[in-house]
């Protein structure tokens, strides 16, 4: 992590696995480094937004009255494109590791939302569900003990692709400059910082971009294959 | 059908202005003053409250948004606090640059995305069709800007087929378009075909078990005919709607794309105005691209008619 700027632009060495960036420093350990700060963004990014969506989906779809006032809004939150409104986001709210992640995390839900509501819908009519109904049985308890867990599969598979999408745009915001500070590496601020080397050292965006697109590779493929044991339907596609 | 368009149009409107209401909010949605952080960390507290004043931020909330709105309908977007011309002045000079890539990738993308990847679809797991999904699910997990600099390295550096970066309007030059627009056509339209392919497969997955393609090929039509006639046609409306929805994909690709390519374009006012906290522009680059993308999808909903004729208005 030390500057040291007479072995700036090294290229990979045994001392410097990856060779060193413009200041000198050791472009592994700042990959290895980057790719936390990534991956807690990806994580939380999935876990918020499940969590928001969730919440938001079950009232939604359970509760006719507020639906209608719930969904214009999701729909409207959905026609602003996810990277331009995180973008804005963090450029208004400065960059910070947490502004990040819930700027990322507000385009998400409302598609969480929608997933969850559209199971909510077709539960609803089932006879469980209207049995629990006319045994007198509140409204919450349906909804968490009878509703909630049929929703938890899908949402799993939702979530891992959240994750690999949270980290792909987290580079994005970074790249243009509203993402997580200089002071703290990720994968897409390395490159962002980088790019104006990258002819003199094309490492310094090729490590960072090929953890990258390996880690969104394994989560996506975790995400298939979840996808697959999870809804028997869905087995052997995509 | 006419009568259909014009309901689906005016129902657009709702979403449109609970859109402008976002967009309005966000500046207000700051949990600090916004003023404050337009001006940077070095300014007087007197440019602080000049800023104030410019963005109108002393007035009671409903009346900056009546005041914003009514200006908004009469296509005023606002000033740019950065050079103190109108928003929508910029927007023009970099709209024309925009637009040609944006059409570009659609033609670039359509061709491969299409008809080829049918056949793919037949032998589910033919080695063309792995290879092919892992392109795609890889072209998923690229970050737009790391396909763009390896494009550039190959087709610029080492090959020496294009520009590095930069961009002539086609309107100067054609081939000096092609040439410029090429890469970043390329680069954008990976994530987007990557898309466009994955559903295409799932969907012709699922069109090839049914009946009347049995009954196509049990007729003895060519399999040209039978995938391309009978099974994407049938396909064609979750792959329309994956197309459409895709589209904020490539709105998000061209912000990054076109600062990696230096083109002057509606992304890269983006990238600025996010660089120099320049609000007015930011609020109204996503208000224009929020309507296209909504009035995008709209088209695409009615195109739906095309590829199914049950569908009807």
């Amino acid at each position: 992590m030390q500057q040291s700027p007479r072995d700036r632009l090294q290229a990979p060495s045994a001392a410097a696995l990856f060779g060193t960036d413009m200041y000198g420093r050791d472009l592994f350990s700042r990959v290895l480094h980057g790719g936390q700060v990534s991956l807690v963004v990806g994580l939380s990014v999935a876990a918020l937004s499940t969590v928001f969506g969730l919440t938001i989906g079950l009232v939604s779809g359970f509760m006719r009255r507020i639906d209608a006032v719930i969904m214009r809004l999701m729909d409207a939150l959905m026609s602003i494109p996810s990277i331009l409104l995180a973008i804005a986001l963090v450029a208004l709210w400065g960059s910070s590791v947490p502004n990040v992640i819930l700027a990322l995390t507000i385009p998400e839900i409302p598609r969480v939302v929608r997933l969850v509501r559209s199971v909510v819908l077709m539960l609803r009519d089932q006879l469980y569900v209207q049995a629990a109904i006319a045994c007198g049985t509140s409204t919450p308890r349906i909804l968490v003990r009878h509703i909630l867990p049929n929703t938890i599969p899908p949402l799993i598979v939702q979530a891992t692709y959240i994750c690999a999408q949270a980290v792909i745009f987290e580079a994005y915001l970074s790249f243009v400059g509203a993402g997580t500070p200089p002071e703290i590496p990720s994968w897409g601020n390395i490159m962002a910082e980088g790019r104006m080397f990258f002819f003199q050292s094309v490492g310094i965006i090729l490590y960072p971009g090929a953890f990258l697109a390996l880690t969104v590779f394994a989560i996506n493929t975790f995400g298939d294959g979840l996808r697959d044991s999870l809804d028997p339907r869905m087995q052997r596609r995509v | 059908m006419y009568a259909y368009i014009i309901r689906r149009l005016i129902a657009t409107i709702p979403t449109m202005a609970l859109v402008a209401v976002f967009v309005f909010l966000l500046l207000h949605l700051s949990p600090s003053d916004p003023a404050a952080i337009i001006a940077g960390d070095f300014a007087t507290e007197e440019q602080i409250l000049k800023i104030r004043e410019q963005l109108g931020l002393t007035d009671p909330l409903y009346l900056q948004f009546t005041h914003w709105l009514s200006n908004l309908l009469r296509g005023n977007l606002g000033t740019s606090i950065y050079s103190g011309l109108p928003v929508t002045t910029p927007d023009r000079a970099a709209a024309g640059a925009d637009t040609d890539a944006d059409a570009l990738h659609y033609g670039d993308r359509h061709q491969p995305g299409d008809p080829a990847r049918g056949h793919r679809g037949v032998e589910s797991r033919h080695w063309i069709d792995r290879a092919v999904m892992t392109l795609a699910v890889f072209g998923f997990s690229v970050p737009v800007f790391v396909i763009g600099y390896l494009l550039i390295l190959g087709g610029s550096r080492m090959l020496g087929w294009f520009p590095v970066q930069g961009y002539t309007s086609i309107l100067d030059s054609v081939p000096g378009f092609l040439s410029h627009i090429t890469l970043p056509a390329l680069t954008l339209g990976a994530v987007y075909m990557a898309l466009i392919a994955r559903m295409t497969r799932a969907t012709m997955l699922d069109v090839l078990n049914e009946d009347y393609v049995r009954t196509a090929y049990a007729k003895g039509l060519a399999t040209r005919k039978v995938l391309v006639k009978h099974a994407l046609k049938n396909a064609m409306v979750p792959i329309s709607t994956t197309i459409g929805l895709g589209v904020a994909l490539l709105i998000g690709g061209v912000v990054v794309t076109e600062s990696v390519f230096a083109i002057p374009g509606l992304g890269r006012l983006t990238v600025d105005a996010v660089l120099r906290t320049d609000y007015p522009v930011i609020q109204g680059v996503i208000l224009v691209f929020s309507f296209t993308y909504v009035l995008l999808n709209l088209l695409i909903d009615i195109s739906y008619v095309l590829f199914d004729p049950r569908i009807r208005y």
